[in-house]
């Protein structure tokens, strides 16, 4: 994990160094992890209000984001030993921002059934990212009531996938 | 199969009320020839639709007198019926846990032991039960052992057991939900139910919790 690390950074640093660096990805990475740190749920989601515009720097942007989709998983993994330390500090479900990783930010929701929902993202406001995650916990609760589903599988249902992203556009 | 059997005990404890189609629909188009089904999806539905509805104690106490008779014939031994209630109740307890948390809005994550069982104590028993549990105490001899009390079990009311297995407490299933909480908050335990009978309440039945050690070390650590 550290070597991967290092070696992105250095890769990173290179989109960072120009004033292109903020439109690079405008997707954000959203990923529902059950108790035993298994994926239950991913989406990548684009948002449409970024904090800044990508302009001009389209084309390079593009590239460097298929190269480094595939580290999200790996970020998002990292992410949850910090979870697990503020897990019993702080009585909030809303974790806010915990991690920090080249330019991207890792938010953190936990539910009260231990289901972390984490987002992979560029600078957003918190009230919206809040809100994102209040909705996407109540679309985990409505799953959950269901008998046949079974807690901590993988959510697999159209229109959970539907709604998720749906709620991405509105508030991220 | 267990799972159709919890798969309907989940809705009529939770709510059997919510579960028949909505009568609106049938009188909304009188002159179509088939009656129009309510095809509402479960992720469109708001949560605290059936935030205050009640099932009455006949249906829920024929329902579990059939899920009693269901894993009697599947399991030899009291100690087997008794986990399997109990994993009937789990089934239970881990919705229940989520669905009450949200519906209590501004509410928090518990992260002490006893924050959790006051929360079971009186959200949980007064939205599953109508009221809250009669009492909730810490045991002298364990440092490890809390009790909650429930003088007239619901779930206990209607059922006889013979005197050939009076060792049988259905209060399992209530332990079933009580332990699917504990363990979604990550406060793994023991628990089990034991009749205590007293002046006046004969039904009287305790859920004994009793916690894993690594729940009493970390609470030692967040002192």
């Amino acid at each position: 994990m550290n070597a991967t690390h290092s070696s992105s950074s250095s890769g990173g640093s290179g989109i960072g160094s120009g004033p292109l660096s903020h439109g690079n990805s405008p997707t954000c990475y959203f990923v529902m992890i059950g108790t035993k740190d298994n994926p239950i749920y991913e989406a990548e989601l684009v948002s449409v209000n970024t904090a800044r515009s990508s302009s001009g720097g389209a084309t390079i942007s593009e590239a460097k984001k298929e190269e480094f989709r595939h580290l999200n998983q790996f970020i998002a993994h990292s992410a949850l030993d910090m979870v697990e330390d503020l897990q019993w500090s702080s009585n909030q479900m809303y974790l806010k921002v915990i991690d920090k990783f080249n330019e991207r930010f890792i938010s953190a929701y936990l539910t009260a059934g231990n289901i972390k929902l984490l987002l992979l993202h560029d600078a957003k406001s918190e009230d919206a990212i809040r809100n994102f995650f209040n909705d996407c916990y109540e679309l985990y609760i409505k799953t959950l009531l269901n008998p046949f589903y079974e807690p901590n599988s993988i959510i697999s249902s159209a229109a959970f996938d539907a709604k998720v992203r749906l709620s991405a556009k509105r508030y991220l | 199969m267990s799972s159709s059997a919890s798969a309907t005990s989940r809705l009529s404890v939770m709510s059997m009320a919510a579960s028949l189609p909505s009568v609106g629909g049938y009188s909304s188009a009188p002159s179509s020839i088939y009656a129009k089904r309510n095809t509402t999806n479960i992720l469109e539905r708001h949560l605290n639709k059936t935030r205050g509805a009640e099932v009455s104690v006949n249906a829920f106490a024929f329902l579990f007198s059939e899920m009693l008779q269901y894993t009697q014939k599947r399991v030899n031994g009291i100690q087997d019926l008794e986990r399997k209630l109990n994993e009937l109740g789990y089934r239970v307890g881990i919705r229940a846990l989520d669905l009450l948390v949200w519906r209590e809005k501004n509410s928090k994550r518990e992260t002490r032991v006893l924050g959790m069982l006051y929360f079971i104590h009186t959200t949980v028993w007064k939205a599953m039960f109508g009221k809250q549990a009669d009492s909730l105490e810490k045991s002298t001899e364990n440092e490890d052992e809390y009790m909650i009390s429930d003088n007239d079990p619901m779930v206990s009311k209607f059922i006889s057991i013979p005197k050939d297995v009076s060792q049988l407490n259905c209060g399992a299933f209530m332990a079933g939900i009580v332990e699917a909480i504990m363990d979604g908050c990550q406060f793994p335990s023991r628990v089990t139910a034991h009749t205590v009978p007293i002046d006046g309440f004969p039904l009287r039945t305790t859920i004994l919790i009793k916690l894993d050690r690594e729940v009493l070390e970390r609470e030692e650590q967040l002192k």
